[in-house]
């Protein structure tokens, strides 16, 4: 079962706000998406941080992040 | 390629790099004529834009200034390289214009943007640490109100044209800086012919560290206000290193340019009245937070296509000309009468209107977005 943030078209950090919220609340696997390069790195990076491994694929112009421990 | 030079230029070292180049260019712009402690200000530079137009008629702070040109520029070649152009609007673009004016009304009583504020610091102007320590005030102010939900709403992609159009305006107003046509007798394009406005370096210099500087942020994200804000919100040191390296380098370039001068009272285009310079940037520090980014990076911003960001900077253009017309701009210490400058009543009562409209924001645009479980179907 996956969980899904869909972050597109929110401003920074609102992106982050809502990753780490998921990691703290959310069963892994989790789907973040994002539409901007700026968005996926800070996701990225948050994630990272937060101990959690991170794959990222390409959707057309946007971005799907899959975080999981 | 293009992925790999992205990370590099995203890791910490680059944003560094990126600071200290701005640390650089600032002493040096000031060398070249810009006004002092004035380097690059974006605040300040919007404000000579607005006057050097019309929209004010403050006739010492008036001329196109080309640092801003190439800042949106840099930022819209380095997009383009990168394939990171996308356009976007539609995120409460009325909130962003207001939440712009007030930031510069904000910006202007304590006479500067964060970038300023820095750079006045590395100057030996120690205002620049109320500036600075409101600014820090008004981001943990917007950090709450994030925490609480807070946000403006998605964008939205939309046609390409429309990104575009910030940078066509700043290409209109290079060709206004090159021709200076004058439209009216006694009337705009205003040049200053004393004061700040009449300060600067030549056109190719200003414009060719603006072009550097833009590209150089939009690939670092360089931003003032959200290194501050990241450091409070979750202990994250990213931006802040590049926001270190600045002030640091500028401080060295100016001691080896001889541009240092400590001390509070007298400072060039400053005023000592602490309390405004403290709350001042409070102001603008949480309409850039609540905006989600200083003036410069929302500069970058509108030359990679962000529309929303584009009507921050057009607020804060309009902000400069109320600012100057209904004076609610500091005034700078008077050295031969030893008198303490500040802001006048009525630029009291717009700071605090301002904090209040900012206030309203905060508490009234609050939506929650949650992860979605793919089990249940709900939020989570």
């Amino acid at each position: 079962m996956t969980n899904t943030v869909d972050a597109r078209g929110l401003s920074c950090p609102q992106p982050v706000i809502l990753t780490r919220r998921a990691i703290q609340t959310a069963e892994f696997p989790i789907e973040v998406l994002v539409e901007t390069v700026t968005s996926r790195e800070n996701v990225r990076r948050a994630a990272e941080k937060a101990g959690c491994r991170v794959e990222i694929e390409a959707m057309g112009d946007e971005f799907k992040l899959i975080i999981s421990r | 390629m293009s992925e790999r030079l992205t990370r590099f230029f995203a890791s910490h070292s680059r944003l560094i790099l990126a600071g200290a180049t701005i640390g650089v260019l600032a002493p040096l712009l000031q060398k070249a004529g810009n006004p002092p402690n004035m380097g690059v200000c974006v605040a300040c530079f919007e404000r000579d834009i607005a006057g050097a137009l019309g929209l004010h008629r403050a006739s010492v702070v008036q001329y196109i200034r080309p640092e801003i040109i190439g800042f949106v520029l840099g930022a819209l070649i380095a997009a383009l390289a990168f394939r990171e152009f996308k356009t976007r609007t539609g995120s409460a673009p009325i909130v962003r214009f207001v939440l712009g004016a007030f930031a510069m009304i904000g910006a202007l009583a304590f006479l500067g943007c964060p970038w300023r504020a820095l750079l006045r610091l590395a100057g030996g102007d120690l205002n620049g640490i109320l500036g600075l320590a409101g600014l820090a005030v008004g981001v943990a102010i917007g950090v709450q109100f994030l925490k609480s939900g807070y946000n403006l709403g998605r964008s939205h992609k939309t046609y390409p044209a429309v990104g575009w159009i910030m940078p066509i305006i700043m290409i209109g107003l290079l060709l206004l800086r090159i021709f200076r046509p004058q439209f009216s007798e006694g009337g705009p394009i205003f040049f200053s012919e004393s004061g700040p406005g009449s300060f600067h370096a030549p056109l190719w210099i200003s414009l060719g560290a603006g072009l550097l500087i833009g590209f150089l942020a939009q690939r670092t994200r360089f931003c003032t206000m959200g290194s501050i804000r990241d450091v409070i919100l979750m202990g994250d040191t990213h931006l802040v290193s590049g926001v270190g390296a600045l002030v640091a380098v500028a401080f060295v370039t100016n001691l080896l340019l001889g541009q240092v001068s400590f001390g509070f009272f007298g400072q060039p285009m400053a005023h000592s009245s602490h309390l405004w310079n403290l709350l001042g940037m409070a102001l603008a520090g949480l309409a850039f937070t609540l905006a989600g980014g200083c003036p410069g990076r929302q500069l970058f911003l509108s030359g990679e296509g962000d529309g929303d960001a584009g009507i921050f900077v057009l607020g804060m253009i309009v902000g400069a000309g109320f600012a100057h017309n209904f004076a609610l701009a500091g005034k700078p210490d008077n050295v031969a009468d030893a008198v303490v400058g500040g802001i006048s009543i009525a630029g009291m009562v717009a700071v605090i209107l301002g904090l209040v409209v900012c206030l309203v924001i905060g508490f009234s645009m609050r939506r929650a977005y949650h992860a979605r479980s793919e089990k249940t179907g709900g939020v989570i």
